[in-house]
């Protein structure tokens, strides 16, 4: 049987604090092909970002395991990139040096001083950035900062990128403006995405695949639903297609609906 | 004058007579350098006169106070006179301790230069230490928080029975009082490290020490300049009392020396020179930080 390039296999993660056990997920199984675009929807507080977490190796999971392309997850590394909520780029550094840290990591056995300072410009390059590659963060917008991000994570030449709720601190002209280069790089590179996001309009626009969780404690995976929307995607047109509608609809039934955030009950 | 020819001029060549409109296409440029100039002059006076009227009337009061006969302190003028030796050569030397404010001051400087750099590379180890390693935050930090409580002054004699000479001793005591800023400020800095650039380093694999020059120590360079500072300032303090003690040459038993002399008034001048010194010293110390931390640290 043909291996999954993804697999997450019975995902359980509790956290102990004292005598507080918190099983924040319990049985994830979730198959990702190559090249995929999947993004995870679910209410705040159903575990997304701790999966996120596992896949990337900065937490490990207490149950179950991850592999990917056939060998276990175990510990961060940069085959599965993060671009990260809040940019998490290093103020002390230019934009420049932010992508260097990461190239010359990475790839500084591989590729000479040459061959990595021309692979940092193409991806500043990609992302629209080259220009403003001597600027330090605190000098340019969140929109490009986030720009920024996303150069560092696809600099690694990641089999998969993480995206944990990427455009979730921008306004939405920007939003909409790095949603639309996000889909134009995915369109070139072909990477493997996962995306975590609360933005049902925005799962639909860039993904294969929506996947839906159930609310926490012990949250799980509740619905897979396939975007069957032909690529190129373009916002304009989508605003009155009916498979996009149909879509859209489906995923806020299941959050809306199915899923309400449930009335906390006092512990 | 000269607006009113230009405009005229280039009514009688404009087909449209028009005075008003030239006249307001010529203004402009004429206008803001002056406004420029004005905008300056009342920014630099409103910046410089509340100081200078500040320091005026001070000096003022203080020649009021002290000018009448049997007066305890001199008023300005006559410390002006009186030590007018002393401000006006600042590089003689008579020998022994009787030199030029110059000499004193660099003697001082000289001596919190060593104990200071000495409490910067000791202080910042340690504080990385106690920042990233818990056991040895539980294990130093209590003797720390009961050490930095101890005054200056208190080390001396200690240190004078460990050196058996005065100039380690008073070096002894600039390190001692500089190093708890810095080591409680570097160790704040590294634990504040955001796990964000502790994530960044573990996707990227970076190895322990990469990890150490890489992303804790530039994360911290705010939190040390910090510690450097207060460290710079009180350095500064405890030199003068120290050189007090010990003798010498330097600012400190200067002016004990004075004190002995009856040389009110060199005393005074010495205290402008000492304030204006550690000032100059802080300022130094903010600015290599703003460069450092490209900009990040407060000046």
């Amino acid at each position: 049987m043909n291996q999954p390039y993804l697999k997450f296999e019975q995902i359980g993660m509790s956290f102990r604090r004292g005598q507080m056990e918190t099983e924040v997920l319990r049985d994830v199984n979730l198959h990702i092909e190559q090249g995929a675009f999947v993004s995870m929807i679910g209410h705040s507080g159903c575990g997304k970002s701790t999966l996120l977490n596992i896949l990337g190796g900065l937490l490990q999971s207490t149950t179950g395991e991850v592999f990917l392309e056939g060998k276990v997850v175990d510990e961060p590394g940069p085959d599965r990139a993060i671009v990260f909520q809040n940019h998490s780029l290093l103020p002390w550094l230019t934009v420049y040096g932010n992508i260097a840290i990461a190239v010359d990591k990475v790839f500084g056995s591989r590729k000479n001083k040459a061959e990595r300072h021309d692979w940092v410009m193409h991806n500043l390059e990609l992302v629209q950035m080259a220009q403003a590659k001597d600027k330090r963060p605190h000098e340019v917008s969140g929109g490009m900062k986030q720009r920024v991000g996303i150069a560092r994570a696809l600099a690694m030449q990641p089999k998969v990128l993480l995206m944990d709720e990427p455009f979730g601190a921008l306004d939405a002209l920007t939003r909409a403006h790095l949603q639309d280069s996000v889909m134009e790089i995915h369109a070139r590179l072909g990477n493997t995405v996962l995306m975590i996001t609360h933005d049902v309009d925005e799962a639909v626009l860039l993904s294969d695949r929506v996947v839906m969780m159930t609310n926490g404690p012990a949250a799980t995976i509740g619905e897979i639903l396939a975007i069957e929307l032909p690529r190129p995607r373009r916002r304009l047109d989508l605003a009155t297609d009916p498979e996009y509608a149909r879509c859209r609809a489906a995923v806020l039934e299941f959050l809306y609906a199915r899923h309400r955030v449930p009335a906390r009950v006092a512990a | 004058m000269s607006i009113a020819t230009k405009a005229d001029t280039m009514s009688a060549a404009d087909p449209v007579p028009g005075a008003t409109a030239e006249i307001v296409a010529f203004r402009p440029p004429m206008r803001p350098a002056m406004d420029r100039i004005a905008a300056a002059a009342r920014h630099t006076m409103s910046v410089l006169l509340p100081p200078l009227i500040v320091i005026s009337l001070t000096l003022f009061t203080w020649q009021l106070l002290c000018s009448e006969p049997g007066a305890r302190l001199p008023p300005p003028t006559k410390v002006v006179s009186d030590a007018w030796d002393f401000i006006v050569d600042p590089f003689y030397d008579n020998g022994g301790v009787d030199k030029g404010a110059f000499w004193q001051i660099s003697k001082s400087l000289g001596r919190v230069g060593i104990g200071f750099s000495l409490a910067a590379i000791v202080g910042i180890a340690l504080g990385v230490l106690v920042g990233q390693s818990t056991w040895a935050m539980r294990g130093l930090d209590p003797i720390f928080q009961v050490l930095r409580t101890i005054p200056p002054l208190a080390w001396l004699p200690l240190s004078l029975a460990g050196f058996r000479d005065a100039q380690p001793s008073a070096i002894f005591v600039i390190f001692i009082t500089s190093i708890w800023p810095i080591i409680i400020n570097t160790s704040v800095g590294v634990r504040n490290i955001p796990q964000d650039y502790r994530n960044v380093a573990a996707v990227i694999r970076l190895s322990w020490w990469e990890v150490f020059y890489k992303i804790t120590l530039p994360a911290t360079v705010p939190y040390i300049f910090t510690g450097l500072r207060i460290g710079i300032g009180l350095s500064w303090l405890a030199i003068v009392a120290a050189e007090m003690l010990i003798g010498g040459v330097g600012i400190g038993f200067f002016i004990w020396d004075a004190w002995n002399s009856s040389r009110i008034s060199d005393i005074i001048v010495a205290l402008v020179y000492i304030g204006i010194v550690g000032f100059l010293l802080d300022k130094l110390i903010a600015t290599v930080g703003h460069f450092v931390s490209h900009g990040v640290a407060a000046q």
